[in-house]
């Protein structure tokens, strides 16, 4: 029999104002096992647990029932201080009486009453607890991020900083996602290339970061300091490691009306190709859907200008397995397709552009040449009008767009806006907005410069329609300041399109048992303090994959994921967690049910021969658990037919013998 | 001004929840009778909003919405003005004597390029 020590906490007033703590702490008193009750005002504070310890040494308790908050918050904290009392720290038990109990009650009788079921409760599991020992797992010093734009590049280049070998996987040809496609950045207006294309240089010369370009991840296995991952590189047709980048292959590409994704369709590459002249790696890729070559075996003209000889017509998909201690997700984000949105026109007219077309046309290694002309003529706009919201802040219902905010396109429509007044200060500019968001230093500042020194047309109301007719499109829309619909004849608008993101994230989340939230963000172990890791352990976020996010924001949770992978990194071994699943092999009857709803991998199947009473040998085949790689989730106890799985810690008997004290 | 009563019947005739709004204006961007109108759509989702009731009661927009639901259409937040000026119109004429078409009037309206689906429409939207 356990000798039980019951502590009921009030927590200030949060469980005192609605539980009468005495009555609980008199009523547990008389509970099979308990030698002692008490209780406390804040037993988590340093008085609380001396109390604790000193009731441990002093009544030679056994077990300990604490009747405090979520075990989510302070089971960890007892379990200290069990150990500091030399008690197993797997012999606490906790009875949640704060957020299942006083919170959610108004009425002191009931919540009492409630508060002293789930202590019952507790005793009778703590009764039957044995003492558990954590193993220990081995760490691999080696990182995996998965993406190579900026979010990416900036935690593999901190945690390469710190001397850990780092793995870059991107789908891409070349790293520097959406952040290499931007003309300026706000609130500063250096140029995106300027400020990215060194650290993407920095990348490919660091010595610990290898980069998968054109590659993605398509196996997860493995746990948190031992993940198993399989990397696909897809067949670019052109050998890396001896390929120049000369672009002499290109030059001579004959089929050169391929849309140029870089540029966002609005003009054409060449079916062999490099992405931009600052790509990384600078390695040329042929597109296997546009290649005369590879679709019907005529051509071959890259293979004889390559003085190289990197070309490669017969090049296979390459799989490369590897080891990772932790990975980054920084997947980042795209924007929304405009289809829904007829009323914009975008489908119908070339001049209804989105906001990253924009920044293609207005950069100088755009399509343009950075010359700020309308797509459909080439003639330079003398009317522009900006939408902001557009998917941004939708009603769920609509099944139009997004219900957030899309957060960065109040900042970079300003910018748009600013440069164009800069640039080209006979243009008329007028921006349609519903609010302006700009909460960030010097943000506010920046969109006031807009309208203050640039003259920017500023107006509160929303555009309701576009028409396209002969050169001009019809923009109607309303001024809500001035309670009047306006007429705009434009020869540009540009729609600040909702960001999402990217669709590689789902499967992805899948992959890795990490949660994504109902817009497939991922979700933060904590919204507060745990931002840039994942609930699932060992898996770390990394920029707009979380959430909408500017570059500075997205650098600085690039480098907090990179400060806790390698805080992750640096540890010899894990401590892992000794609530595991464990089989009696004398009651497995082999069926394999366990092993097929294990979302880990953790279970395995042996041969073993067993003794028999009639003295002969039989072999037969038990489920056995690799207690490193199981996360305890249970799935395998419920699966097993025959009662031979169970969960230390959470014993089907212990689970019982709480419901039998609940319904006492 | 306020009329608590008249509110809850407008909020229930209609289905409409105006706290839904956020004041884009986009209702009123898309309306095509919006110059006729004295109040616009995002003002009769305010006014009813507010309780601000009498004044859209009373106003001849009511009869100049054409119910095309452009505005229903293109709402980011679901909101449906349209119903709203709907119900405000059928709460004013399902009192006594208040069609705002009368039979007698309609020799006087017609010419031989109105179509007989109009006057049709017309009964339905603006008789009891």
């Amino acid at each position: 029999m356990q000798r039980v020590g019951v502590f009921v906490c009030w927590c200030g007033s949060n469980i005192a104002g609605t539980v009468d703590v005495q009555a609980v702490s008199d009523a547990l008193a008389n509970e099979p096992g308990v030698v002692f009750s008490t209780n406390y005002q804040y037993m988590c504070s340093q008085a609380g647990q001396d109390m604790i310890i000193d009731a441990v040494k002093e009544h030679n308790l056994t077990g300990i029932v604490v009747c405090s908050c979520s075990p989510r918050m302070h089971e960890a904290t007892f379990r200290k201080t069990a150990a500091a009392a030399g008690l197993n720290p797997y012999m606490v038990e906790i009875a949640n009486i704060r957020e299942q109990c006083s919170w959610v009650h108004k009425d002191m009788a009931t919540g009492t009453e409630k508060a002293i079921i789930l202590g019952k409760a507790a005793i009778a599991k703590v009764n039957l607890n044995a003492p558990l020992t954590p193993g220990q797992s081995p760490v691999t010093k080696r990182a995996l991020v998965i993406g190579g734009g900026i979010a990416g590049i900036q935690t593999a280049l901190d945690i390469a900083d710190a001397g850990f070998p780092v793995d870059i996987v991107e789908k891409n040809p070349t790293i520097g996602g959406k952040m290499a496609q931007l003309d300026k950045t706000f609130p500063t207006l250096d140029c995106a290339a300027c400020i990215l294309t060194p650290k993407m240089v920095d990348v490919a010369q660091n010595e610990n970061i290898r980069i998968f370009s054109y590659s993605e991840v398509s196996e997860i296995k493995g746990f948190v300091g031992n993940f198993d991952v399989t990397i696909k590189k897809n067949a670019r047709y052109v050998k890396e490691d001896i390929c120049t980048g000369c672009g002499a292959c290109v030059d001579k590409c004959p089929m050169k009306k391929v849309p140029n994704e870089f540029n966002l369709g609005m003009d054409n590459r060449s079916a062999i190709y490099i992405p931009f002249a600052q790509a990384v790696p600078k390695v040329a890729t042929i597109d296997p859907n546009s290649c005369n070559m590879l679709k019907n075996g005529k051509c071959g003209l890259c293979a004889r200008v390559c003085t190289a000889g990197a070309i490669d017509y017969t090049q296979k998909d390459e799989f490369i397995n590897e080891k990772y201690g932790a990975i980054v997700v920084a997947t980042g984000f795209n924007p929304i397709s405009m289809d829904k949105f007829d009323e914009f026109a975008y489908n119908r007219s070339k001049d209804v552009i989105t906001s990253l077309e924009f920044e293609r046309l207005t950069n100088a290694a755009g399509p343009t040449a950075g010359h700020l002309e309308r797509p459909s003529d080439g003639k330079s706009p003398k009317t522009i009008v900006f939408v902001q919201c557009v998917g941004s802040r939708c009603d769920a219902c609509a099944q139009k767009g997004k219900e957030y905010c899309s957060k960065i396109c109040c900042m970079y429509t300003a910018k748009h806006a600013m440069l164009t007044r800069d640039k080209y200060p006979d243009t008329e500019v007028y921006v349609f907005y519903i609010d302006v968001r700009t909460p960030g230093k010097n943000f506010d500042e920046f969109y006031r410069r807009a309208v203050e020194e640039y003259g920017v047309k500023y107006i509160k109301g929303m555009v309701g329609k576009v028409t396209p007719e002969g050169d001009k499109l019809k923009v109607q829309a309303s001024d809500l300041i001035e309670n009047k619909q306006l007429h705009i004849d434009a020869d540009l608008v540009v729609l600040a399109a909702a960001i999402e993101p990217d669709k590689s994230a789902r499967p992805l989340a899948t992959m890795l048992t990490a949660s994504m939230d109902t817009n497939d963000f991922f979700t933060e172990a904590h919204p507060k303090l745990r931002p840039v890791e994942s609930p699932t352990a060992g898996v770390f976020l990394s920029g707009a994959c979380q959430g909408p996010k500017d570059i500075p924001e997205t650098v600085s949770q690039a480098s907090a994921a990179a400060s806790k992978v390698i805080g992750l990194l640096v540890k010899d071994k894990l401590t892992g967690n000794p609530c595991v699943a464990h089989s009696n092999e004398l009651m497995c009857n082999g069926c394999s049910s366990c092993e097929r709803v294990c979302p880990y991998g953790a279970i395995t199947y042996e041969d073993k021969e067993f003794r028999m009473p009639d003295r002969t040998t039989k072999t037969r085949r038990i489920a056995v658990v690799n207690p490193a790689v199981c996360q305890g989730c249970g799935a395998c106890t419920v699966a097993c037919p025959s009662g031979a799985m169970d969960l230390n810690g959470f014993t089907s008997k212990q689970i019982m013998a709480e419901v039998d004290a609940i319904c006492r | 001004m306020n009329n608590p009563y008249l509110q809850e019947e407008l909020l229930k005739m209609s289905g409409v929840n105006p706290k839904k709004c956020m004041k884009c204006g986009k209702c009123s961007a898309t309306c095509p009778a919006y110059d006729e109108m004295e109040y616009h759509p995002h003002q009769f989702v305010s006014m009813v909003n507010s309780g601000d009731i009498e004044p859209l009661m009373k106003s001849q927009s009511l009869y100049k919405c054409l119910s095309c639901f452009a505005c229903i259409e293109r709402c980011p937040r679901g909101v449906e003005p349209a119903k709203l000026v709907e119900a405000v119109r059928l709460a004013v004429i399902k009192k006594q004597g208040q069609n705002h078409l009368k039979a007698d009037a309609v020799p006087t309206m017609l010419d031989e390029d109105t179509p007989q689906q109009l006057l049709v429409s017309a009964f339905r939207k603006y008789s009891k």
